[in-house]
């Protein structure tokens, strides 16, 4: 007891005795001094703590940076005998010890001999200006464009130094940028002069975005009354061009979710619209094309991992496959009785989307599966202040596709035209040899692998789960009802429609008040047009 | 007036139901009151109140059959009119907590104490008292209707689109009372009662009363619907079903009988909903889920829509087979429910009660034929398209 006693005297003392040597020479450090100060933030309070994890980010090393990541993770451990730090990795029930600055192994001890060393929020922000200060100069371009914008996300005046060197160090023109914005923001925080700061305040609100707001609106709180006028005229400006970025984010949202919903909702137009089926097994056609793109991505998983990337283009097909012999057989077996009796239909169909939810609850278990993004997929780009992801890029490109490819099979080619006639007059399209029941089937097939290559794309942005088409027929019936029935461009009109403005609403009302005013539109928007936007006319419309 | 009307509604099937069923609401409850436990004609509370249950389901299948199979207006949003019969009876039983409650409120119920309610909103005012809350039961699913069917049926909307749309209208309110903010208890509902009318709501006396209260409601639910049925007003009613235009071309005003129709329907149903929640305990959203509704249309369709007592059968089969499915196989409930579906639809569309009386109208035919004269008989009238 005496000796620890000593021993953490002992440390105090060296605590001191390295910021004391921090001041005086801020740049060379020896490996021995960063070992000790290491050390040292293992009996440290936070506070000393965070004086040490600042000093250790002045030093310039990068090979601390390791072991201020694992104090953030809580993964640096204290031996408890002689009070060592060091970096820990899991090795059965004892822990291996590795060398925090030179990453050598040493040795396992059990859990017992070790002791965490105890990490705040305010200890992780300090490490993480460290880190980012020491990555900032750092040869690799995107460690050091990471460490900017951790900068920018973590602003504090003791990283000012490191940032103004980076900066006067930098040639890339997209770090520079941020270098600067990092720059602006920490000076705020820091002691430097009035003017200093104003200039610093111009740099933000020409940076522009949400987070700069919020920037402001921290740095109003801490600053002087003088700086208040232009750290508001900053917040009303920058405020004004949200507006528009805003209304843009939110139709590019609208447009995604649009996309959605078209792709949901095509299928449907065919079966409903063309067929005069009311589907409710629809959604879980789309289910089944999402669950087969899970079975393709985990054969592909197992058996051939370098082609995940092709994964989605090897489960359209197979998605087609299923899901249109699935609808063929529900056509054959159960729809072709039912013909002329739609509201019977829906009763049918519902029977068979419960057996469809059933049995691949039965087979897949009733949990969520994972399906990968192919790299393609993941990630995102800006264009023009919008954070754009691929997956709904794609998702968009992907629905507008099919949907014209839709549409040049039913104007172009010769199972089109048969389609048509059989819909505008079912006899005598018969008595021109047109075989009807075959037309209906496929048809049908068609409807059903439609909903399949919407699974396809659907897995890649939702749950892939037993109620997954559960959660789409609704809004499906919405569409095709509100873009009018038997015409594919009411759909398309009637999705995007939906989207961007169930988009608009969300902000104002909230995601679930604006589902419920979108519809309460839709209900009252029947009826002013009980036949949808894009109205068939004529005999069609009371058969 | 009133005794023609009886005696209209009164055919024999219909007097043999309602003997039945007044029969029930006297015998269940005196045979689980009164019968030593050991007694084998001994009915268990569970299983009165397992059965009060199936009763208003049977209410509800009631009320669709009248709009469906009377009317052709197949509603996909009838479980939200029994929903919210059920918050009525539900919100009464709340406030009749009083400060029994967790938080020990006398006026505010558990859940606003929780999300730092301040005040009772103003529509919760008045369910302190019995006979507001037994009124809301009707008026607030009979209002929506209205409203709804209002619009509806003025500007035509029929067949299949108004089905989409009914069922977008319970699933619009699905969502709405999820919402912590609505002041419905939110996902959890109301639940928690501890008495009705002073009675303690567990006890069995109360569950007794309340199954024969539930008895003697559909009793009388199915005297209402087969005096409407089979009045002259009936009759234009499956003229509607069947041939709407031409029914408007008589010169009758199609949408005022749909909306009379669809009105009752909804206030049966809520009636419905206002006796299953005492007894179950419980109401919550879930209870407007689009499904719940769907399955009230299986019910109809399995008894037989268009014969009134069909749904009551079949309610109260489907429902018991539902019990006995999911304690024996869960997981093949729902595989028989959907095949339940297929089946009725393709080889069952009149329905159970409709294929026996057809088959008996048929044996009946056939026996005339047999002792009578042959006679050519026309073929059937073809519809015109």
């Amino acid at each position: 007891m005496f000796y620890r006693l000593i021993f953490a005297a002992f440390r105090i003392f060296f605590v001191c005795l390295s910021l004391a040597l921090s001041l005086l020479a801020t740049k060379a450090f020896a490996a021995d001094d960063l070992k000790a100060m290491v050390n040292a933030l293992g009996t440290a309070s936070f506070a000393q703590a965070e004086e040490l994890v600042n000093n250790l980010g002045k030093s310039g090393d990068p090979n601390v940076v390791p072991a201020l990541e694992a104090l953030s993770e809580g993964d640096l451990f204290v031996r408890k005998s002689d009070g060592q730090v060091f970096l820990t990795k899991r090795a059965g029930s004892k822990l291996e010890l590795i060398d925090p600055l030179t990453g050598a192994s040493a040795g396992e001890e059990a859990k017992s001999a070790l002791s965490k060393v105890k990490v705040n929020n305010s200890l992780r922000r300090a490490i993480r200006a460290a880190i980012g200060g020491l990555t900032l100069m750092s040869p690799d371009r995107t460690v050091r464009l990471q460490a900017a914008q951790s900068i920018l996300k973590a602003p504090s005046a003791d990283s000012l130094e490191a940032v103004e060197t980076a900066l006067a160090a930098e040639q890339d023109a997209e770090i520079k940028g941020v270098l600067e914005s990092a720059r602006a923001v920490a000076l705020l925080s820091s002691d430097r002069s009035l003017d200093d700061k104003k200039a610093a305040i111009e740099v933000i609100k020409e940076r522009g975005g949400r987070d700069s707001i919020s920037i402001l609106m921290t740095a109003a709180n801490s600053a002087d009354e003088a700086l208040r006028p232009d750290i508001d005229a900053a917040i009303t400006s920058i405020e004004n061009s949200l507006v528009f970025a805003d209304a843009a984010q939110n139709v590019w949202y609208g447009l995604s979710l649009g996309s959605v919903l078209l792709l949901a909702a095509i299928g449907l137009a065919i079966t409903f619209g063309v067929m005069g089926i009311i589907n409710m097994a629809h959604g879980e056609m789309v289910m089944l094309g999402a669950y087969s793109t899970f079975v393709v991505q985990n054969i592909i998983r197992t058996s051939y991992p370098e082609l995940f990337d092709w994964s989605l283009a090897i489960a359209l097909p197979v998605a087609i496959l299923v899901t249109g012999a699935v609808g063929l057989v529900i056509e054959r077996g159960v729809i072709r009785f039912l013909y002329g009796r739609p509201l019977e239909t829906l009763l049918a169909t519902w029977g068979i989307s419960l057996i469809l939810q059933q049995a691949v609850r039965t087979i897949f278990g009733p949990t969520n599966q994972e399906v990968g993004n192919p790299s393609w997929m993941s990630g995102a780009f800006e264009l023009g202040g919008l954070t754009i992801t691929w997956n709904r890029m794609w998702i968009i490109v992907f629905s507008l596709s099919v949907f014209f490819a839709l549409l040049f099979l039913l104007k172009r080619s010769a199972f089109g035209l048969q389609m048509r006639a059989v819909t505008q007059n079912r006899r005598m399209a018969s008595s021109m040899g047109i075989r009807t029941p075959w037309v209906d089937a496929f048809t049908f097939a068609l409807g059903s692998s439609i909903a399949g290559m919407a699974g396809v794309a659907l897995s890649q942005i939702d749950n892939v789960s037993p109620n997954l088409g559960q959660s789409y027929i609704i809004d499906s019936f919405m569409v095709v009802v509100f873009g009018g029935v038997g015409n594919l461009w009411g759909t398309l009109v009637g999705a995007f429609t939906l989207g961007i403005v169930n988009k608009f609403l969300e902000p104002y009302a909230g995601a679930v008040l604006g589902k419920i005013l979108v519809l309460v539109l839709i209900i009252l928007f029947i009826q002013k047009r009980p036949r949808g936007l894009f109205a068939l006319k004529g005999r069609a419309v009371e058969a | 007036m009133i005794t023609a009307f009886l005696l209209r509604s009164l055919d024999r099937k219909i007097i043999v139901a309602i003997a039945v069923l007044l029969a029930l609401a006297v015998f269940v409850p005196a045979s689980n009151l009164l019968l030593p436990e050991d007694s084998p004609l001994h009915v268990p509370t569970y299983l009165v109140a397992l059965f009060g249950k199936y009763l208003t389901y049977a209410l509800l299948a009631l009320a669709l059959d009248l709009v469906w199979g009377y009317c052709g207006i197949l509603s996909l949003g009838h479980g939200a009119f029994f929903a919210l019969g059920g918050y009525a009876m539900g919100m009464y039983l709340m406030r009749q907590i009083g400060p029994r409650g967790v938080y020990g409120d006398a006026i505010l119920p558990d859940f606003m104490v929780f999300l730092n309610w301040k005040e009772l909103p103003w529509f919760w005012y008045g369910f302190d008292q019995f006979w507001f809350a037994a009124l809301m039961v009707v008026v607030v699913p009979g209002l929506l209707a209205f409203v709804f069917g209002w619009f509806a049926f003025r500007s035509r909307v029929n067949g299949v689109y108004l089905s989409i749309i009914t069922q977008a209208m319970t699933y619009a309110l699905l969502l709405a009372f999820f919402r912590n903010d609505m002041g419905f208890g939110g996902n959890n509902g109301l639940t928690d009662f501890k008495d009705i009318l002073g009675f303690n709501i567990q006890a069995g006396g109360t569950r007794a009363a309340l199954f024969a209260a539930s008895a003697i409601m559909l009793a009388l639910s199915l005297l209402v619907a087969s005096g409407i049925v089979r009045s002259k007003f009936g009759k234009v009613l499956v003229g509607i079903r069947d041939a709407e235009s031409r029914v408007r071309f008589l010169g009758f005003r199609v949408e005022h009988m749909k909306l009379f129709t669809f009105v009752v329907s909804a206030m049966m149903a809520g009636i419905a909903g206002a006796l299953y929640v005492p007894q179950v305990g419980i109401i919550n959203p879930g209870e407007f889920a689009p499904a719940n509704s769907i399955e009230v249309v299986i019910w109809t369709a399995v008894g037989g829509r268009a014969t009134l007592i069909g749904p009551i059968i079949g309610a109260v089969l489907v429902n018991g087979g539902k019990t006995i499915f999911t304690g024996l196989f869960p997981e093949f409930w729902l595989f028989a429910l959907g095949a339940l579906f297929v089946a009725v639809t393709l080889f069952l569309p009149k329905g159970i009660v409709g294929t026996i009386s057809g088959y008996i109208a048929s044996r009946r035919e056939y026996r005339k034929a047999a002792s009578a004269k042959p006679v050519p008989i026309d073929a059937e009238p073809q519809a015109a398209e």
